[in-house]
Order: C-alpha cells, then structure tokens, then sequence
C-alpha cells in the first residue's frame, strides 16, 4: 500500500516532468522535415541532428536573444528588489496594519496578470492617460512614444514580478530578532547605523532568494516584451515562439529552449539551496 | 525602528503596484470609446462585455479548466508533498524531491514546449490524447499547480512532529484511519490553499495554454492576449472591475472565515 501510493506521485511526476524534458532534449537534435509533427528524429535514418546546438551558439541572433534576455531579466530582478526590500521589511514591521499592507501588495494580482498589462498599454500609448497628463501639464508638444519601447518592457516586467520578490524579503523580516537591534543600540549604535549593520546583512540571503525568483522566470519571459516590448527585444522567449509557431522548426526551439535551461540551471540550484537554508 | 526612506519605498511601492488597476477601475465606467479617456458615466461596456460571446465562451472554458487543474493539482500535489514528508527516506526520494519541485523554477516557455512535445509523441504512440484542447491545457496546469500543492503541503506537514499520527496508531487505530482522521485534517488548510493557487494560476496563464491548446482550447487569457496585441479596448477595463470586484470579496470572506475560527 504504502510503496503504492509513492509509485502513483512518481509515476505522474515522470510522465509529465520528466518525459517532457527527456523530449526537449531529443527534439533538440533532431531535424526538421515536412509534415505533421514537423520533424524526423534522431531514430529516423539520419541520425542525430548536432546542428541546432550549434546554430544557436554561433548564430548572432540566437546568441543576442539569450544575451538580451539575461541583461533584461537581470535588471528586473534588480530594480524589483530594490524597491521590494525595503518593502517587504516596512510591512514586517507595521504592527497592526502588516495583514492589511501585505493585501494591498497581493491583490492587484487577482485582476489577472494580462489585464494589468493592458492597463499600461492604455497607459502609456500615444493617446493614452501618461501622455495626455504630460501635455496638459505642458510638459511637452507632442505624444511621447512609450509603448513599445525597452523602457515599457521593463516597466512592465516589474510591475508584474514586484510582489514575488517582496514575500521572501517580508517573510525573513518576521523571523529577525528584534533584540539583536535594540542590542546595538543599547551598545551605542545609532538607529540608521543599526539598521544597516545588523538588520540588513541578517536579510541577505532571503534578498538573494527574492532576486533569484524574479531572475529565473523573468529570463524566459515571453508575454511581456510580446505586449509592451519594441519589436527588436527579440528576448529568447519570443524567439522560441517564433521558431516553433511561425517557423515551424521545433528542433531549433526545443535548442534554445535547453540552451536557456543551461543558462539558468546555476541561479536555479542556487535559489533551491538559498530556500533549503531559509 | 523604520528609517524614513524604507517607509517612502513602501508607499512608492504599492502606489505603483495599485496606479493601473486604480485608473482601469475608475475609466471602467466612462462611456468613451477610448481606454483610459473619460466620457462622461455609463455602464456601456459592462453591456458590452455580457454580449462578447467569444470571450464569455472563453471564460466560461477558462473557469471549468481551471476548477479541474486545481482538483487534480491537489490530488497529485498533496500526495507527492505527503510522501515527501512522511515517509521517511527511501529510494528515489530525493529524486522524487526534485521533479516535484522542477515546474516552479523552470520558464514557462521550456514547460509548456516540453508538455506539447510529451502529448504530441503520446499521441503518435497510443492515440490518445487525440489532439489538443481542454484536457491537454488542463493536464498542463494541473503540472504547475501540483508543483505548488506539494510544496505547501510539504511545508505544511514538516512543521508538525508525527507524534499524534503514532498516538493514533498506539491507540488501535488502523494506518487508514490515522490518516484519515489525523493527517487529512492537519493537511486540509495547505490543501484548500493549494486548490486556490492552481485555480488562480490556471486563470492567469498563456503560455502553457498557447502551447497546449489547439484551436479548440481557447481559454480566457489566451483570447485576452490576442485582443490585447491589437491594443486595448474599454471592455477589457469592465473585466478587470469584475475580476478585481470577485477577488475583493473573495478575500474578504476568508479573512471573515479565518477571524471566526481563529
């Protein structure tokens, strides 16, 4: 009974996690062909495909796409923490009002991830409430081109990520003793003094884990610099879509998408440890 | 102790979070044409929106998906999170740890190809499932969410010693009812959290779905995508309204349902 009921969540965890990814390693040298499903696999005749591993290391636009993808997914984890750090302590330590303020951080998320997208592409087009507030305000002439741009993009990806990085802050920020603060203090620290060389440093590596959890999504984003994006941020997530669906070579996606499984797997096993620790 | 400038950064924080959801709202309710751009007061695109077939249709798809993603999520999840916290070490186990927890670090676009490609090859192989539609978008969340289930389950049952399961089992009771009169209820909050975790992230997700769904599977954020590349239009503002007016109160009532038990 008892390894029964081990085999039925291994069973489902092989088939639909396992196999899958065994798939996209297979599909990632094979070739494509005409027909339905559009390729030929290794087993065919033709042996294994080393051709799209290689295409997507020497091939500029590949390797751009995943170098862009990084630096965006870099800037987001980044700009989101230094905003959710200090969010996440602030709620930690608002006494009676912390259920309330955490509700506030979570709840713009029940209105649907692509909803709020769509409020800032009714934002920040050329006719839209941004533009309008900055000539009525005389600010400038002429509409300021917003959307579509890496600015929006990131705007977005922020927006979008922002309270995922504030609960491991907020969550770690619970846990601290707060004596070890007054203890500073006690000894002579001043409060700005005690704050940054006995509070924060406690907070590194719940920051760290908030990073990583924006970092590894963010890398593969493909919604985002789809709506908001300029239509050069070929981010590797668009680009995946684009071979598979538009192009229809599913060895080359299935190549990128490893290619950026391989880029992650070093913040992915960090975030694991980090969550381990914490 | 709370420096000024941490208190400015929260304030700054949930203003930015709260500006495109407050302004969505508030514009929901103007007759123009034009998002974002008020026309006087009018209940227009409410109307509007009860009268899109396609994205009601899709709705409609999208909640009855999302209801059976979360069942199976919890199914699933609960018992690979139960196994993994109480059956003590075993072969695999540490295996099993990691494939449970892989669908919450791996990017969307690599789980969803990889889930098209398994249904694709099982279908070649045994038929079946025979195209891709609902069931396939379901089984692809149901993936995700019980990723999630089994965490918080996990997490759940770690934090609590197996001494009052080994009471029980002391007292005469058989493994099933330990289980079913201990374990169950200590697991059931994790559970119920769990459901609403995969509900909500079935509700909110395209990429899975893009990649799972055929043309027969359209749910609601995929048909919202669709109409948001050609830009944005005010029913989209009325269905955030509803959207955010439905998770007020659902919040409200499990705040109200934990106040009286707690």
């Amino acid at each position: 009974m008892r390894i029964a009921l081990r085999l039925l969540p291994g069973l489902w965890l092989a088939l639909l996690v396992a196999a899958p990814l065994a798939l996209v390693a297979v599909m990632a040298l094979s070739w494509q062909a005409e027909g339905v499903p559009p390729y030929s696999p290794p087993w065919g005749g033709e042996g294994i495909n080393p051709e799209n591993l290689r295409l997507i290391l020497e091939d500029p636009h590949y390797r751009d796409s995943l170098a862009q993808s990084l630096v965006t997914a870099t800037l987001t984890a980044g700009l989101c923490l230094l905003l959710a750090a200090p969010m996440g302590i602030a709620i930690a330590r608002a006494g009676r009002w912390r259920d309330a303020l955490l509700a506030a951080v979570l709840l713009p998320f029940w209105t649907g991830f692509l909803i709020r997208l769509g409020a800032w592409i009714g934002l920040l087009r050329d006719e839209g409430w941004i533009n309008g507030l900055l000539r009525a305000l005389g600010l400038v002439e002429a509409p300021v081109p917003l959307l579509y741009t890496e600015g929006a993009m990131l705007l977005g990806m922020v927006h979008a990520y922002l309270p995922f990085a504030v609960l491991p802050v907020f969550a770690a920020a619970t846990r601290l003793d707060p004596a070890l603060e007054q203890a500073a203090a006690d000894l002579g620290a001043t409060p700005g003094r005690a704050f940054l060389g006995i509070t924060l440093p406690q907070l590194f590596p719940a920051m760290a884990a908030a990073f990583l959890l924006v970092l590894i999504p963010a890398a593969g984003e493909y919604v985002i610099p789809e709506l908001l994006g300029p239509p050069e941020a070929t981010l590797v997530g668009r680009v995946v879509f684009q071979e598979f669906f538009g192009n229809r070579d599913w060895p080359v996606a299935s190549a990128l998408a490893l290619a950026l499984l391989a880029l992650l797997i070093l913040p992915i096993l960090l975030f694991q440890r980090l969550g381990r620790e914490g | 102790m709370m420096p000024g400038p941490v208190r400015a950064a929260l304030w700054a924080g949930i203003a930015f979070l709260w500006l495109p959801v407050v302004l969505l709202v508030a514009y929901a309710f103007s007759a123009s044409p034009v998002p974002f751009r008020w026309g006087g007061f009018s209940l227009r695109w409410f109307a509007a929106l009860a009268a899109n077939e396609r994205l009601l249709e899709a709705a409609w798809l999208s909640l009855r998906v999302a209801a059976g993603a979360a069942t199976l999520a919890v199914l699933l999840g609960g018992a690979t999170g139960w196994v993994l916290a109480r059956h003590g070490p075993f072969a695999g186990r540490a295996l099993l740890g990691a494939l449970a927890g892989a669908p919450l670090v791996l990017p969307e676009v690599v789980t969803g190809l990889s889930l098209l490609l398994l249904f694709v090859a099982l279908e070649s192989a045994i038929g079946w499932p025979a195209g891709r539609g609902a069931l396939t978008v379901l089984l692809a969340h149901a993936t995700l969410g019980s990723a999630y289930v089994a965490v918080i389950v996990q997490s759940r049952l770690a934090s609590r010693e197996r001494d009052l399961e080994e009471a029980a089992l002391d007292l005469g009771a058989t493994p099933a009812a330990a289980f079913a009169t201990v374990t169950l209820p200590l697991m059931a909050p994790s559970l119920a959290a769990g459901w609403l975790l995969a509900f909500t992230l079935s509700l909110d997700d395209v990429v899975l779905a893009s990649f799972t769904s055929g043309p027969a599977g359209t749910t609601l954020p995929v048909a919202l995508f669709s109409m948001l590349r050609l830009g944005m239009t005010p029913e989209v503002n009325a269905l955030a309204t509803l959207l955010l007016a439905a998770a007020g109160l659902t919040l409200a009532a499990v705040g109200l349902l934990l106040r009286r038990r707690g």
